[in-house]
């Protein structure tokens, strides 16, 4: 007789290694009272440009830092450092997206407790980011004006996984003839009642917003 | 090319360039997460691996099948299948009450009564879910 193949049932997530650290991290941040968004976007969409206003306002009232993913440059983070927040590169070498354990290790030196909040600017990749936890609060992607409104229905999956959006670059909507009443449709339509706050990190346009709803985010953490 | 076991050695190219697609970082933790499970079955040959894919994983089944192939390389999962079940998306609906499926990622409501669906309750597995053993 010949012996059948057995199946061994297992049930182990595939990212359990990236889940483990990403927990690890939660509880880390949690203690020290930092509050953690992670960004998610297309290259271009104004990450670092959002960022750079972000910190700089954060910086009145709190203690902010930022991590940023890039493939090979540290041309972000010399343009973040002009905040005067602590501002740390990742090079990411060849790999599209940012591992738990890259922010681990790029956290080693820093004290979380001095922190209010920390940014990580992932990679600017719509497709990869999206499978692996980085121990954030808070996942926010960001859809330029120039970009179209249809990028959420390309990119659902990642839109689906995100906390909040915040429509970039809005003082262009109107010579690219953004429809920012499609856009919000779109967004609804893949991730029903996701907030979407609009703004402009060159004029200002919407910052207060953003920097409130931060603010509260962390209070209600 | 990589025929012989000497040239296997020296063959290295598209790994480089696959390393941008996400799909082999998640083969390469495809088979740590096998070989651990393997040291429990010292012995057995280790025909297949079974996968739960959700239609929200951000992961595509091709690309994993062609990733894998790559990463099984000089490992002991050389001549190992990946068998993927596909995971469609499963919500619960608010408005029926219960279990539903939606209309499609890009349209994220209830496929009976288009409630938007905000609780997803299957559709992100990213699991091995069992190991195929040679008897």
């Amino acid at each position: 007789m010949i012996a059948e193949p057995r199946i061994v049932e297992v049930r182990q997530n595939i990212l359990k290694h990236n889940d483990q650290i990403a927990r690890v991290l939660r509880q880390r941040f949690r203690e020290a009272g930092v509050f953690v968004v992670s960004m998610v976007s297309s290259p271009g969409s104004g990450k670092t440009a959002l960022l750079e206003k972000t910190l700089k306002l954060l910086r009145e009232n709190y203690r902010p830092a930022a991590l940023v993913g890039d493939l090979a440059t540290d041309n972000d983070a010399v343009r973040l450092a002009r905040s005067q927040a602590p501002v740390k590169q990742i090079v990411t070498g060849t790999l599209c997206h940012l591992e738990a354990a890259m922010v681990q290790h790029a956290l080693e030196e820093w004290t979380l407790a001095d922190l209010d909040f920390l940014f990580i600017e992932n990679v600017g990749n719509l497709v990869c980011p999206s499978s692996w936890d980085l121990g954030e609060d808070l996942r926010l992607v960001l859809l330029s004006v120039t970009e179209g409104e249809d990028k959420p229905l390309k990119y659902p999956t990642i839109f689906n996984s995100a906390d909040v959006a915040v429509v970039t670059k809005i003082d262009l909507a109107e010579a690219v003839e953004f429809d920012s009443e499609a856009a919000q449709r779109n967004i609804q339509a893949v991730r029903p009642g996701m907030r979407v706050i609009q703004v402009s990190s060159k004029t200002g346009q919407g910052m207060d917003d953003w920097i409130e709803f931060l603010v509260s985010q962390r209070r209600g953490a | 090319m990589a025929g012989s076991a000497s040239g296997k050695q020296l063959w290295r190219p598209s790994y480089t360039l696959v390393r941008r697609m996400h799909e082999l970082s998640i083969a390469m933790s495809i088979i740590d997460v096998a070989e651990e499970e393997a040291e429990r079955h010292c012995g057995r040959r280790i025909e297949a691996i079974h996968l739960k894919l959700g239609a929200l994983s951000g992961v595509v089944s091709g690309a994993l099948q062609s990733a894998f192939e790559l990463a099984r390389e000089q490992t002991m999962f050389e001549s190992c299948r990946l068998v993927i079940e596909e995971i469609p998306i499963v919500v619960f609906c608010s408005k029926c009450q219960t279990e539903r499926s939606v209309r499609s990622p890009q349209w994220f409501c209830c496929a009976e009564c288009d409630t938007p669906a905000t609780q997803v309750l299957q559709g992100r597995e990213l699991q091995v879910s069992g190991l195929e053993l040679s008897a």
